[in-house]
């Protein structure tokens, strides 16, 4: 795993996302109404839906596909639906955001 | 420390009640439940599909007892509450057990009557009530032939039904001559019994029991003219009383019930009570819907919150016997002033009949074709008025022109494998499985669970139906009061009117005024409230676009590969030379895998990058076009004919106002998106009588049509008025658009809309009233002056170009920026 640098906090508006495009996929940084910071493989795991386009409410996104709403936290869809994507830690260093990536 | 909270009845309308609680208030009470039963809370209605060995009791199981350890509740199982001190506040049960309490709800529910003859003691002998009613039945079964059901109301015949499926040679005994005599007129009843004749059932109308005979078990029942027939049961299914003893007994006031007021408060203001054992201004109710309506009201005093009232309930019942269709709502006997609307096809068995008063529909039986009783029962709660419709109100609107479920309209024929929701592709089978294994009771329920009718809503009177064949009349319909999303209690126009009279500026003044019960709202809820802010307060509000839909975000639609499509604005559908050569340059340019005609008379750019949107939208705002707002819960096209300009048949120029109401009405936002279409005579080229508004031109002026859907379910526009000129048709379509706006609920169509505030509303305030509708497009044409302008142009370049940029993991890991293995 390595840090990776994903731009300015700035860039990401609160309950909004940015995509940061990796080589092995997309990766969408979410930001909440609280500041939160939160990074997931863009992908729903429903029918692979852009997660990091869905409106983001508490720290939960809603996948503009189909209205499956993912926590963000673990990265598990709310039930009743099931299913998981990927989670990644984040952290802001100097407004400056860094996703942990697996290497390659 | 906390309260005391203590509910005496572990039912269905106590539980749902604490359950409603702890969505308000998890943290407020120290819960105490008492249940005379042994068990925890079961789901009651599902006692006939126990007793027709269709369900387990595990399977009717809604709060088993672990539930309420995970939820700190102490439950006391099988000890029946003998007492309660109103001065020292406790409550004392026969086994000596002694719970304080600061509030008591009382959920006693009911006793099944029994007639007073003799023999009712005798082995043999049972009501039809709990699951040991059930188990006694069950065993009787076994070993016994002959059963007598004694009330031939929805209970008896339910458990006719159910005893009958165990092989029981059953006889109903009924003491008016009519079944369901509460529900059902004669002509409906009469067919009825007929049906229920035919699958084996026998029935003695007009018998009044006089003695159960037998020597210690039952050996027949007797009736006044001395008549016997043999029963080896007999199941006594009267009716119900409700359970005031213990509420007598402490001296709290009560009638035929225990009385409370609209906040199902008792006399006694630390006592509650809800459920089968209340009468509320004068009515008691013994079907789930009312009750759970009591529950989630109780609920909001018992938290502190104080704002709902309980105004009674409208019933409707359907029985739950397979292959019989009966649906009934309302006042089904009327008075001097009702009339009645019949509907009767004897050859099918239909039988059809709606009761109305005032112009409003009072009551309805439904016989045979139930596919109609939501909607018509959503009518009756609405007080809809039904005068520009009542000629038509019994032709089942369900399947007609409605797509995606193959035309079928009775869920009771259909086999278990038959497909319901056509968008998601969910069988019967898995929705009345579902149903019944996860305890579902509303329309919602089963959408969250299943996906069926949760996309386009085509199959929701499908839905519905298996609901109610499934859970019987007891199926909650959606609440009179529906709340506008879970995270509130309030309604659509409730939260609208809160806004306007409270002055409620922006989306967390609003939650925070109306309690809203998450802190950051939910995709429901964001969205339907940035629009009535921006609706509201124009050139005010802020517009959110963290709280609208990606497509309104992106100024695009958002396809299922996460690309994009672009739609530039084609005035009233007419283009030039020009303007193609820009969209055929930008699609070259930008390597636009389809470039397709919509069905709204302009160009489609399918599968553009997101990354790519900006540049786009700067091609061809340079070439003078803008955005088309096809994304948007916004005016979307304006569809012509050529008209009078061209067409020889033409009466007047349709192209030309088109144009005109298109250059008035574009960047507007609405409830939902919305259409517009002007047809150059009644040839009807531009298919306006299918749009939200709609022009047909004749040779004397301008008919406008309002209220079309060419959707899920089509609906043919209603003929609003008649004008001379151009000018008028252009104040009464931004008069029409503005009430639109104002008045609809988010993500309401025209059509949905005016079939529930009816036709004669819209009328009354756009053609009757001139002054409201000059104020109405003044207002929208206020709001207009500050929407139209192109989001396009405002994207395509500078800091919100940049937003549409994904950041490079790669070419930042090459520059070398990558902090390899920095610590967190």
């Amino acid at each position: 795993m390595s840090w990776c640098p994903a731009g300015g906090l700035s860039q990401i508006p609160a309950r909004g996302a940015r995509v940061l495009k990796t080589g092995n996929g997309n990766v969408a940084v979410f930001r909440t109404f609280d500041d939160k910071l939160f990074a997931l493989a863009d992908r729903c795991p429903h029918r692979q839906g852009p997660l990091s386009q869905g409106i983001v409410h508490g720290t939960k996104v809603t996948c503009p596909l189909h209205d499956w709403v993912i926590d963000l936290s673990t990265g598990s869809a709310v039930a009743p639906d099931s299913g998981c994507t990927s989670t990644y830690p984040v952290k802001v260093e100097d407004g400056l955001v860094y996703v942990d990536l697996p290497n390659g | 420390m906390k309260s005391k909270l203590v509910l005496v009845g572990n039912g269905m309308a106590g539980m749902r009640a604490v359950e409603e609680l702890l969505k308000l208030e998890p943290e407020m009470y120290d819960i105490t439940v008492f249940g005379a039963e042994l068990y925890g809370n079961y789901n009651r209605i599902l006692l006939s599909p126990l007793l027709a060995a269709e369900n387990t009791l595990d399977d009717i199981m809604l709060n088993p007892t672990s539930w309420y350890d995970d939820n700190g509740i102490t439950l006391h199982a099988g000890k029946t509450v003998t007492t309660i001190d109103r001065a020292k506040r406790s409550v004392t049960a026969d086994d000596g057990t002694n719970v304080p309490y600061d509030r008591l709800i009382l959920a006693t529910g009911s006793h099944p009557f029994m007639i007073p003859v003799p023999g009712i003691e005798l082995d043999g002998v049972v009501s039809y009530r709990d699951v040991d009613d059930v188990n006694k039945m069950l065993a009787s079964a076994k070993d016994h032939t002959n059963a007598v059901v004694i009330g031939g109301g929805l209970l008896g015949l339910e458990a006719a039904y159910g005893l009958q499926k165990q092989g029981m040679n059953v006889t109903v005994v009924h003491l008016l001559d009519s079944l369901m005599e509460r529900q059902l007129d004669k002509a409906a009843a009469a067919l009825l019994k007929a049906s229920l004749e035919k699958r084996g059932l026998r029935f003695e109308m007009e018998a009044e029991t006089k003695a159960i005979l037998g020597a210690s078990r039952v050996e027949s029942v007797q009736f006044g003219d001395g008549w016997e027939i043999p029963a080896d049961l007999v199941v006594m299914a009267v009716g119900i009383r409700p359970n005031i003893d213990l509420a007598k007994s402490a001296g709290v006031y009560c009638e035929r019930g225990i009385v409370v007021n609209d906040s199902l408060q008792t006399y006694d203001p630390r006592i509650y009570a809800v459920g089968e054992c209340v009468q509320h201004r004068g009515d008691c109710y013994g079907l789930v819907a009312p009750l759970f309506e009591q529950a989630k009201i109780l609920a909001n005093h018992v938290a502190e919150y104080g704002y709902s009232r309980y105004e009674g309930s409208m019933v409707s019942t359907k029985l739950k016997v397979t292959g019989i269709d009966v649906f009934s709502a309302g006042d089904i006997v009327g008075d001097g002033k009702t009339e009645e609307v019949l509907f009767q096809d004897p050859a099918k068995a239909i039988y059809k009949k709606l009761l109305i008063k005032d112009q409003k529909i009072t009551g309805a039986v439904l016989y045979g074709d139930t596919a109609d009783g939501a909607r018509i029962f959503q009518m009756i709660r609405d007080g809809i008025d039904v005068s520009e419709t009542r000629d038509d109100l019994l032709f089942t609107h369900h399947s007609v022109g409605d797509s995606g479920t193959a035309g079928v309209s009775s869920t009771t024929s259909m086999t278990a494998n038959t497909e319901i929701c056509g968008c998601n592709g969910v069988c019967k089978g898995t929705i009345v499985e579902t149903i019944v294994s996860k305890q579902l009771f509303t329309l919602d329920d089963v959408r969250q669970h299943t996906k069926a009718s949760s996309s386009c809503g085509s199959c929701t009177g499908l839905v519905e139906q298996l609901l109610a064949d499934t859970l019987g009349g007891d199926y909650s319909v959606s609440a009179a009061k529906k709340s506008a999303c879970p995270c509130t209690e309030f309604t659509h126009d409730e939260i609208r009117r809160a806004i306007r009279e409270q002055e409620l500026k922006s989306i967390p003044d609003v939650m925070a005024f109306l309690d809203w019960t998450t802190s950051d709202g939910c995709h429901k809820c964001r969205p339907a409230l940035n629009f009535y802010l921006l609706c509201a307060w124009p050139g005010e509000y802020r517009d959110d676009a963290q709280s609208r839909f990606i497509n309104e975000r992106a100024h695009a639609n958002i396809q299922k590969d996460g690309t994009y499509s672009v739609v530039p604005r084609i005035w009233g559908g007419v283009t030039s030379p020009a303007e193609l050569k820009a969209i055929a340059e930008v699609a070259q340019k930008y390597d636009v895998p389809t470039v397709k005609f919509t069905g709204g008379q302009r160009l489609d750019l399918l599968g553009v990058k997101k990354e790519d949107l900006p540049g786009v939208w700067g091609d061809l705002n340079s070439a003078g076009l803008v955005s088309g707002h096809a994304y948007g819960k916004a005016l979307r096209t304006v569809k012509t004919c050529v008209g009078s300009e061209w067409c020889r048949f033409g009466t007047q120029d349709s192209t030309g106002l088109g144009i005109k109401l298109e250059r008035m009405a574009w960047g507007s936002w609405h409830p939902h998106k919305v259409k517009l279409a002007v047809s150059g005579c009644p040839r009807n080229c531009a298919e306006a009588t299918i749009k939200d508004f709609g022009v047909v031109c004749v040779d004397s002026g301008y008919e406008l049509h309002v209220g079309g859907n060419g959707g899920i379910k089509i609906r043919a526009t209603d003929f609003l008025c008649k004008l001379e000129t151009e000018e008028e048709v252009l104040e009464y379509c931004g008069a029409f658009l503005q009430l639109y706006r104002e008045e609809a609920h988010y993500l309401e169509r025209t059509a949905p809309w005016i079939e529930r505030v009816g036709l004669a509303t819209i009328k009354t305030v756009i053609v009757d009233d001139a002054e409201r509708r000059a104020q109405l497009h003044a207002r929208f044409l206020r709001s207009q002056s500050f929407s139209q302008h192109d989001p396009w142009a405002e994207h395509a370049t500078g800091e919100k170009a940049m937003t549409f940029m994904p950041i490079d993991a790669l070419r930042q890991e090459r520059a070398g920026e990558c902090a390899e293995g920095s610590t967190q």
